[in-house]
């Protein structure tokens, strides 16, 4: 972790400083545990991406290529004139200041080019000097300024410090979007070689294995087949999930994180339980082993191509449609590019669930469903015996994802399923959850170790609403739907709110869910007693 | 750097206040200051809306990527936020018009402070809500009341809006009550940016401008109405001669009336170029006025781009041995 303790880190000041915003200089050497290591020389040439090269951002020399200014520049303006998005968030912000305290990033370091309309300031000064007459004339004045190695290492800092997370632009009143202007100010910092390893080496990894974290597909198979013998033990039942079978209903996809670590495999547990016992015709496929896509955090055409595969694969196992798991930014590429992208998916039909005979009509064009729909349909049906007394040693609260609740919508679904599964289920503050919810702080590609400080900052307001439903309701748990978020809330928990797990929805819904010839339950999926000595925390 | 950001909007308007001032004393200018500015100034305006205004629609949207703010349209049984969410199209003009009329995003603004002990506390803020809202609404009343001067007759909403905005009935002639409003709301505005460290930092030239200009402007019209009374009936008689492109040269331009006209025409100048072409803005966001059904029916993006993609059989060649002992099945047996 850091250094600093938790004490130390939440004495934040918030009087800006005395140079004006205009000047860019960062000093990276300075500012350790802010920033992270940019993308490796293998990870960019596997990807073909621009000028691979050894470099640190605390290096003086960024080596970037001879025109990098004319490849910047030629890419601002191509970007102006594909994304409408961009052109009118560049023009139409009075610095009202409304988004200013809104981003955690902001609230948790002080730091005002953090404040999500300097962040953008930072585009548009730039934006201002290049392509309008004023800014050209009138320079300073104009909040313009010119395009200089230290601008674009200013960009590499914040860009790189922004989770992409939306909340600012719920209180925008012209709905500037940071994430577009991160997004789009990431694509120009990749043409001249300025990335991020934990997205780029993911990214790689994702074209070449179909998953982030390079699990080749025999050890995928092991894997899931590990988990399911350790289901077994737990319940008694084995369940039975195919692999690459062709003809079948459901193409199932999920984040890697979700069959390879703790406490993700808890969450894949659950799903396994629950289409074993309704006897879903579904199968797993290695080649989309992974439904995370770090192209968001690169680049549009990254996307594209790695999402390819969704469909791809649909079409070549001849399923009729897909689900997908608990993962938050996935779900913005499948829900708001994947079809736009890669579509129109009509090899496929409307997803529809076998046992409710739902037609999920909300997919109708991009014939994939979440799973949270998918189980509080079955829910809301009555199709699924639940015992929730076995979820009585947790006390839950629910933390939004920001790409479900923001670019989605997907609010109640999980509650309905979390509701079912656990009988102590206590909301955060409302200026915290839904729409209004708080990023983990790692979200974007920056969910890596040497930009430690930055995260736990970043995850400060999520941390303290943690903190505000423990010391008032006792909570113990921290549900949520997201891969990136099961691993980064895990270590922001760990420090700012200690006692609280991190767990999936379904991972609950797992712990709840009676299946047929099960063995009496003792423990939950984690292997802990069901209820604790003294009967648990109600007792 | 600093206070040159307020100075330098500050003395501008100083400085076309001065130039108004004093032109209107040199007869000869006259043609200029009541005729050709005001005609160059507004032909600035149309022309700047229209070029920009086209240079935005031509940009097309790739993506449909609204900011969701409720709950989506799914299940039958969960009820969805229609207009914070809308899943239709006329769910999302319900979405902009909140937006226009009632700053419905601003509406929503908090304030968060960090507490000791890392306890990070929210309280609503609908002062800036309140400020802008008032701000806005009473120039679009004060414009409104404005036109009694480009009919002959008067149309009857002119007034009755000019009825309803005089009910204080205070003083010879009355004061309207959006006179008021406008400025107290214009020096809220303006005191917050000065007074907040936060925003005072944030805050460009071309923030003050607008709204030194705007209370230039109000500040000249109150002086004509309330202390140096304007002489209406000329006025008028002249604004009707200037819109119907056939104006008369007055032989004599009031001071106060050439400084109002004056930073009349340098605002609507600064309109289509400044932070002014904001109130295009929530028309047309993307995040604002789209539905989010991006899932039920298909977005195209006109430019959508040919990207070559990791090919299943590929991965099967890299992976043919593994995926073999592993027993995995293979679209191609190994030979």
């Amino acid at each position: 972790m850091t250094a600093k303790g938790p004490e130390e880190l939440s004495r934040v000041g918030y009087e800006p400083p005395p140079q004006d915003w205009l000047d860019p200089a960062v000093d990276f050497g300075a500012r350790k545990g802010s920033w992270s290591y940019p993308g490796t020389v293998k990870s960019l040439t596997a990807l073909g991406l621009p000028n691979p090269r050894a470099w640190s951002p605390s290096d003086a020399d960024w080596k970037l290529p001879e025109n990098w200014e004319e490849i910047v520049r030629d890419g601002f303006r191509e970007r102006l004139s594909k994304y409408r998005s961009l052109k009118l968030f560049l023009e139409t912000c009075v610095r009202c200041g409304a988004c200013a305290d809104k981003c955690h990033f902001y609230i948790g370091s002080g730091d005002p080019k953090n404040m999500p309309v300097l962040r953008a300031e930072l585009l548009r000064s730039v934006y201002r000097w290049e392509f309008t007459g004023a800014g050209r004339l009138l320079g300073a004045l104009a909040g313009a300024r010119p395009l200089t190695p230290d601008v674009l290492k200013e960009w590499y800092y914040y860009f790189y410090q922004c989770t992409e997370c939306r909340r600012c632009s719920v209180f925008c009143p012209h709905g500037i979007d940071t994430a577009e202007i991160t997004m789009l100010a990431r694509e120009l910092l990749n043409l001249v070689g300025l990335n991020v390893n934990w997205v780029t080496e993911p990214a790689a990894n994702c074209d070449r294995f179909g998953n982030h974290l390079g699990i080749p597909p025999h050890t995928f198979k092991e894997n899931v087949e590990f988990l399911c013998d350790e289901l077994h033990e737990t319940t008694g039942v084995r369940v039975h999930p195919s692999f690459a079978r062709k003809g079948a209903e459901f193409l199932f996809i999920v984040p890697s994180a979700d069959y390879f670590a703790e406490p993700g495999i808890y969450t894949f547990m659950g799903y396994l339980l629950l289409f074993e016992q309704i006897g879903l015709d579904y199968t797993l496929s290695p080649f989309t082993s992974e439904g995370g896509n770090f192209g968001l955090f690169s680049s549009h055409d990254m996307i594209k191509r790695l999402n390819a595969k969704m469909y791809a694969e649909a079409r070549r196992l001849g399923v009729r449609s897909l689900i997908g798991g608990e993962c938050g930014h996935m779900w913005r590429v499948i829900h708001q590019y994947m079809d736009t992208m890669n579509g129109p998916a009509d090899f496929l039909e409307v997803p529809v669930s076998p046992v409710t005979k739902t037609h999920f009509d909300h997919a109708a064009s991009t014939k994939m469903i979440h799973i949270c729909e998918f189980t509080a349909d079955l829910l809301h049906h009555g199709r699924l015996r639940l015992d929730p007394s076995r979820n009585d040693r947790v006390r839950a609260t629910f933390h939004d994802s920001c790409n479900p609740a923001r670019a989605m919508g997907l609010l109640e679904e999980p509650r309905a399923v979390l509701r079912a599964a656990c009988r102590n289920f206590f909301e955060m503050p409302e200026n915290t959850i839904r729409e209004q919810t708080f990023c983990c702080g790692s979200g974007a590609g920056l969910g890596n170790d040497e930009n430690m400080e930055m995260r736990l900052r970043g995850g400060l307001p999520r941390a303290s609403a943690v903190k505000f439903v423990r010391e008032r309701h006792g909570v113990n748990t921290l549900a949520c739907i997201c891969a990136i978020d099961r691993a980064a809330l895990t270590s922001l928990m760990e420090y700012w709110v200690p006692g609280v797990d991190v767990a999936g929805v379904h991972e609950l819904l797992g712990n709840a869910l009676v299946m047929d010839g099960e063995k009496p339950r003792t423990t939950d999926l984690r292997n802990r007693p069901l209820a604790p000595e003294g009967g648990g925390p109600d007792a | 750097m600093k206070a040159t950001k307020v100075l330098w909007p500050l003395s501008l308007v100083a400085l076309l206040s001065l130039v108004a001032l004093l032109g209107a004393q040199v007869p000869v200018l006259n043609p200029l200051f009541s005729v050709a500015i005001p005609y160059a100034s507004a032909a600035v305006l149309v022309g700047g809306v229209v070029w920009r205004v086209t240079s935005w629609a031509r940009s097309p949207v790739p993506f449909r990527i609204p900011t969701t703010c409720g709950q989506q349209r799914s299940l039958g049984w969960i009820r969805p936020a229609r207009f914070d969410n809308p899943s239709t199209g006329a769910g999302a003009a319900v979405r902009v018009l909140l937006e226009v009329v009632a700053f419905r995003s601003l509406l929503r603004n908090t304030r968060a402070e960090l507490k000791p002990g890392g306890r990070v506390v929210y309280a609503p803020d609908r002062l800036l809500w309140a400020g802008a809202l008032a701000f806005h609404a009473s120039l679009l009343v004060i414009l409104l009341r404005h036109a009694r001067l480009f009919f002959a007759p008067v149309p009857a909403f002119v007034e009755a809006i000019q009825s309803v905005d005089g009910f204080l009935r205070v003083g010879v002639p009355g004061l309207y009550a959006s006179d008021v409003v406008l400025a107290v709301a214009a020096a809220y505005l303006l005191g917050r940016r000065l007074l907040d460290p936060r925003l005072r930092y944030l805050s460009l030239p071309a923030d003050y401008l607008p709204l030194f200009l705007v209370l230039g402007i109000a500040g000249s019209g109150l002086l004509m109405r309330h202390v140096y009374r304007a002489d209406l009936v000329s006025l008028k008689s002249f604004v009707l001669s200037f819109l119907a492109f056939r104006p008369r040269v007055p032989s004599a331009i009031p001071p106060l009336v050439a400084l109002h006209v004056f930073l009349v025409s340098a605002l609507a100048v600064t309109l289509p170029f400044a932070k002014l072409v904001h109130l295009a803005a929530p028309f047309l966001s993307p995040t604002r006025n789209l539905p989010n059904d991006s899932r039920a029916r298909r977005h195209v993006n006109p430019w959508n781009p040919v990207i070559k993609a990791h090919a299943y059989a590929e991965w099967e060649d890299d992976f043919r041995d593994k995926l073999a002992e592993a027993g995995l099945p293979l679209e191609k047996e190994s030979p």
